[in-house]
């Protein structure tokens, strides 16, 4: 019936020991004024936590913030632990500091997009747009 | 599409924590695979769960004092279940739902079920989301379930009624007695829980409550919960005290009542949810009146005239 006018839900979530939230506390602020329901983990998050979240919650992406140069680690350790829990429909994006030539990586890791500082919001709210609109289309029972 | 729903009920059978979700989301945006969903579920594990209410304002620590209810659960090895609500924006939809943040540390139990949920600026139509997700838990074999919410709003309030009992939730430094007296607050409260005992004022608070609450008839109703739940100080006191309620209202028919009311709360949203979209399709077809009132008389007499008479 009206599940196409549902709000997307995601996820945004800090792994590993790096405090630095004032980013991903201003995304998920940024998705919540553009209509999405936003489930915030907060900071110091194991992978393996934020996936078991992720799948509980039911989400269509997971926003990954790293400032700490942990990046190359602990994204990829997200898209592990979905697998894992045999999940592959759920988006990751990630941002941070992250250096150009570790971008490629991370694609090939398996992270959808990744945002480096300067990246216009309205790019990143697109990405997130369009991640769960993928996922709905290919997830309706 | 019918191969996806069977493995999903295969999976809600297995208590698998993506079928659980799955289940819940669809219930949740009306699907309709709803109602094959929730016919679907055990019934006898939702008789027998205990469905806890815990309310109370913005900052009191209801969340943590869940995630420290849920340890204690956890240690009596109980599955639980734990369906957290938060307001949406009424002006873009948007919600950020925090409640995870303090409950983290159960992330990977899996016999600890959370959903978060928002409100979605629906009048009607939360009690049917959030009973459900309450029946899915139960029906998994979560037992408690706890639905959390912040005591203000009438929406919040009717989540409430779902529950088989209510922890209404204090902390000093948020107002005097006056402000938990007005009419509401006390009255939905089985249990009230002073928070934050560690804090200023919290003697002070938990003496006026005391005061306030003098003359009750029901013994458990004049007795106020002391706890800190950041360290977990009076945590076993409550649960001892959250049992033996429960247990009272079961032998003396409140749990079946309360069962039988919250149900026909449920029925009733679900019935406004499923006719919403046929009024606004109506309204939209043909102008019935300028007055709003007796546009919706006339409204409803078109589409149910059984159940107008004028």
């Amino acid at each position: 019936m009206h599940k196409h006018n549902s709000p997307f839900r995601v996820l945004i979530g800090k792994p590993g020991l790096d405090g630095h939230d004032r980013g991903a506390k201003f995304i998920a602020r940024a998705l919540r004024d553009d209509g999405f329901e936003v489930i915030y983990t907060g900071i110091r998050r194991t992978p393996e936590e934020i996936a078991a979240a992720a799948i509980q919650e039911d989400v269509s992406a997971i926003g990954l913030s790293s400032l700490s140069g942990a990046h190359l680690r602990l994204f990829p350790a997200v898209v592990e632990a979905l697998r894992a829990a045999g999940v592959t429909d759920i988006a990751v994006l990630g941002g941070g500091v992250i250096p150009e030539e570790d971008i490629r990586q991370l694609k090939e890791a398996g992270i959808d997009e990744v945002f480096t500082p300067g990246t216009p919001l309205e790019v990143i709210l697109e990405a997130f747009r369009s991640a769960c609109r993928q996922q709905r289309k290919t997830h309706q029972p | 599409m019918r191969n996806d729903l069977n493995a999903l009920l295969a999976g809600l059978h297995n208590h698998e924590a993506r079928s659980i979700a799955r289940a819940i989301s669809l219930v949740e945006n009306d699907h309709e695979a709803a109602e094959v969903i929730l016919a679907s579920l055990d019934q006898h594990h939702i008789t027998s769960s205990q469905v806890l209410g815990i309310t109370g304002s913005p900052g009191v620590g209801k969340s943590t004092l869940t995630s420290t209810l849920v340890r204690h659960f956890r240690g009596q090895g109980k599955r639980v279940g734990i369906v957290a609500v938060d307001p949406s924006s009424s002006i873009t939809g948007g919600a950020l739902l925090g409640d995870r943040v303090r409950m983290m540390g159960h992330a990977l139990d899996p016999d600890v079920v959370v959903r978060s949920m928002a409100t979605r600026g629906r009048l009607g139509g939360l009690c049917a989301a959030a009973g459900a997700a309450v029946r899915i838990m139960a029906a998994s074999g979560c037992s408690p379930v706890i639905i959390e919410t912040v005591g203000v709003g009438q929406s919040e309030m009717d989540i409430i009624r779902l529950a088989d009992l209510t922890l209404m939730v204090l902390a000093p430094g948020m107002g005097d007695e006056i402000q938990a007296m007005k009419a509401g607050i006390l009255e939905v409260a089985d249990l009230l829980v002073v928070n934050k005992t560690d804090c200023l004022g919290a003697e002070t608070l938990t003496m006026d409550l005391e005061a306030a609450l003098r003359g009750k008839k029901n013994p458990w109703q004049s007795r106020v919960y002391k706890t800190v739940a950041t360290t977990g100080q009076g945590i076993d006191e409550l649960a001892i005290a959250i049992d033996e309620l429960d247990a009272i209202y079961r032998s003396s028919g409140e749990h079946d009542r309360r069962r039988h009311s919250s149900l026909e709360l449920e029925t009733v949203d679900w019935a406004v949810e499923l006719l919403k979209p046929r009024l606004l399709k109506e309204l939209q077809e043909k102008i019935y009146a300028a007055e709003p009132r007796q546009a919706a008389r006339k409204l409803l007499a078109r589409l149910c005239p059984s159940i107008t008479d004028t």
